[in-house]
């Protein structure tokens, strides 16, 4: 049976194999001459080349023109039709007589949105990284059916954004089922999404719903790496759980922690689809964060007045705020891998 | 004598953990119950109402099973009627038919008797359900809208940006693990730097360039700007460092182009670390959202994401509709998950990406 399931899986294979042959085939066609003339030594430019022809049009040159959008004005997103240079977006950006008040900044959506960002990022990266090392400690246990409890913790984190939000915006409706399950302990009905003090914190609660799964998993890799005569030394001494936990697990931990501590920032700072799906954004601005405003402001497609720079100078913000970001995880991962060594 | 050996005995199998539960032991499994409920709860109850009817779906409190209230044509009534069982005053039962309700009270006709209305107060009476799976939810948004298409311009996204993934992202890496040139570390370091820059800060020039390329509301637009992934490139050179540099020597020998060797000996040996980019890539495409949602603005390019998206913003009260289309497309992802778990989880926990 075995046998048969393996030569039919074979067989299979091999079909799917010889369009992709085929096309290889015609590529060498076109390689081996360009060797041929080149030499062995300058092929690997060759192989690099598509590659590096994408990263310029779609990253490299797209930076440097964000730079160039952020510091013309202009309605047009042709270069020659705007005027060059201009600090007009960043000055109206940072047009605040009080940076802590919104309501004085003359792009106070811009503000609103970085407030509410820097709210969504701490609460939903504190509380995701609690939960995710809780139910990593819980998952590393000897319990029963632990493989069908981890991809069930899972699973969300396959869910596209999309799906997400329709159904949270389904179950947290008025006459939803959360809403159905308070009543029937003897609640008050709850508008989650349109009530303005809730919604933040409904948007919150689901985003770490969608991506707790991601960094369970990756504590849980860490919680694996922990040496296990330690515990087992630990246990021979009568050492109590808890300050196993306090005292072995949590400090090996760390090294972890930080890197997934940085890597749900980065993401949290630039999320806005699961939110655009649910909430928009409001009710009014209470949920949107500045990836909503750069959405938005560049793009809005219901006749509002596009502003590529505007949107490009607030890009240009977010991206100082992601470098700052991503070359502290960098610093850290080299820093775990070091001491990684040195054990 | 014998009592200090049972004492011995009793010492020397006195074991300090097994057997004997902990607080920890009860809290785990408290939170593993709830965490299923939460976490895959949602996910249940969004396959069993999407078979409920739009009747079923607005009730509340909401049913858990599709049981939806069987539903009567009485004469002289343009719609068909919900029938319930009420309760008379002398205690027996008898099946009514509802017209309407007015506050407490509902106006109530016998089936059998269409002529003559009875006002009963609605705590008296109770729906009489059935078990009927709506399969209409599911034919219906394939047929009159367009979800058909929407799912076609998915799987072609998803296909044909996995294929050119794979292989320029497999040349690459080809190229900065197997070869020595001038210039590798430039090109690394590029690659790394390529990682700092994710989309969303370059949302409006990569618009832009993708405008000048004509690529506007054309799939086209949505397949090449994430083509090249720099975790891609990272991912399968890790592992290319590690095949054995004979066997190129070998093929060298043989008088192998170099094109020959990258796809005879150099890919079917990655295919473990291409299948993880391959898996990958799959779920970035498929569930991809802000930038279709920038290039495609026309319904005819809507991905199933962009389509769900609109449709749900258009119908909004059309919540059978919905549910069914957000049941379809998260159902490829799952089936994936289903048969894939193992390797996509390790393939996460090693290289830590999404």
């Amino acid at each position: 049976m075995e046998n048969i399931r393996n030569q039919t899986k074979i067989f299979f294979l091999r079909i799917l194999n010889i369009p992709f042959a085929f096309l290889m085939h015609a590529i060498d066609l076109i390689m081996w001459p360009i060797q041929k003339i080149i030499g062995v030594r300058n092929m690997p430019y060759i192989f690099l080349l598509p590659n590096l022809i994408f990263f310029g049009l779609f990253v490299i040159i797209p930076l440097g023109a964000n730079f160039f959008f952020s510091l013309s004005s202009g309605d047009d997103l042709l270069f020659a039709e705007r005027e060059l240079p201009t600090t007009k977006q960043y000055d109206q950006l940072f047009d605040c007589e009080s940076y802590l008040n919104p309501n004085t900044c003359t792009e106070d959506f811009f503000w609103r949105g970085v407030y509410n960002t820097i709210f969504f990022v701490v609460f939903q990266v504190g509380l995701m990284i609690f939960f995710s090392v809780l139910t990593a400690v819980i998952l590393n246990k000897k319990i029963i059916g632990r493989g069908f409890f981890r991809s069930v913790f899972f699973f969300p984190v396959l869910l596209s954004p999309v799906v997400v939000g329709l159904i949270w915006q389904w179950i947290l409706l008025k006459n939803g089922a959360f809403n159905a399950i308070i009543e029937s302990y003897g609640g008050d009905k709850v508008s989650f999404l349109t009530d303005p003090s809730w919604a933040m914190a409904s948007v919150i609660f689901v985003s770490i719903w969608a991506h707790m799964g991601f960094y369970t998993l990756i504590v849980l890799a860490g919680l694996q790496a922990i040496p296990p005569n330690l515990y087992e030394a630990a246990e021979m001494d009568g050492t109590s759980r808890e300050r196993i936990f306090f005292r072995i697990t949590l400090p090996l931990l760390m090294p972890n922690l930080l890197v997934v501590f940085i890597l749900a920032s980065i993401k949290g700072v630039q999320t806005f689809d699961e939110i655009y799906v649910l909430t928009g954004g409001g009710p009014g601005t209470s949920t949107s964060l500045i990836v909503q405003y750069i959405f938005t402001t560049g793009f809005a497609s219901s006749g509002s007045v596009q502003n590529f720079g505007l949107a490009a100078a607030a890009s240009m913000v977010l991206g100082v705020v992601l470098l700052f970001l991503t070359l502290m995880q960098l610093y850290f991962s080299r820093n775990k891998e070091s001491k990684h060594q040195e054990i | 004598m014998p009592e200090t050996t049972s004492r011995i005995i009793k010492i020397a199998t006195k074991k300090r953990y097994k057997n004997k539960y902990h607080w920890t032991d009860y809290f785990s499994y408290f939170y593993l119950f709830l965490g299923v409920l939460l976490m895959f709860g949602p996910v249940v109850w969004l396959g069993l109402s999407s078979l409920k009817t739009l009747a079923g779906i607005q009730e509340y409190p909401p049913t858990i099973l599709p049981l939806s209230q069987i539903q009567v044509d009485v004469e002289g009534y343009d719609k068909p009627l919900p029938i319930f069982n009420v309760t008379q005053e002398d205690g027996s039962v008898k099946q009514l038919a509802q017209i309407k309700r007015i506050g407490i009270n509902a106006k109530m006709v016998d089936p059998l008797n269409p002529g003559e209305t009875v006002k009963v107060p609605i705590d008296k009476r109770e729906k009489i359900r059935e078990f009927k799976i709506q399969w209409q939810n599911y034919v219906d948004p394939l047929r009159k809208y367009d979800f058909l298409l929407y799912f076609k311009n998915s799987t072609f996204i998803t296909v044909v940006a996995t294929i050119i993934t794979l292989i320029i992202n497999s040349m690459a890496a080809y190229a900065l693990s197997i070869y020595e040139f001038r210039g590798k570390n430039f090109a690394l370091v590029f690659v790394i730097g390529t990682l700092l820059i994710p989309l969303t800060i370059i949302l409006v020039p990569v618009f832009y360039v993708v405008a000048n390329f004509g690529m506007i509301n054309s799939l086209w637009g949505v397949i090449l700007p994430g083509a090249a992934t720099p975790t891609g490139v990272f991912l399968l050179r890790q592992y290319m460092l590690t095949l054995p540099r004979e066997l190129i020597e070998a093929a060298r020998m043989d008088h192998a182009s170099e094109w020959a060797i990258y796809w005879r000996v150099v890919l079917p040996l990655s295919i473990p670390a291409i299948a993880v980019l391959a898996i990958f890539s799959i779920m970035w495409r498929w569930n991809d959202f802000l930038w279709p949602l920038i290039v495609l603005s026309k319904s005819e390019v809507y991905t199933l994401q962009i389509g769900l998206n609109a449709f749900h913003g258009e119908l909004t009260s059309q919540w059978n509709y919905v549910l069914s289309m957000t049941m379809v497309t998260l159902l490829p992802i799952a089936i994936i998950f289903a048969y894939l778990q193992k390797f996509i989880t390790t393939g996460i926990a090693s290289t830590g990406m999404k």
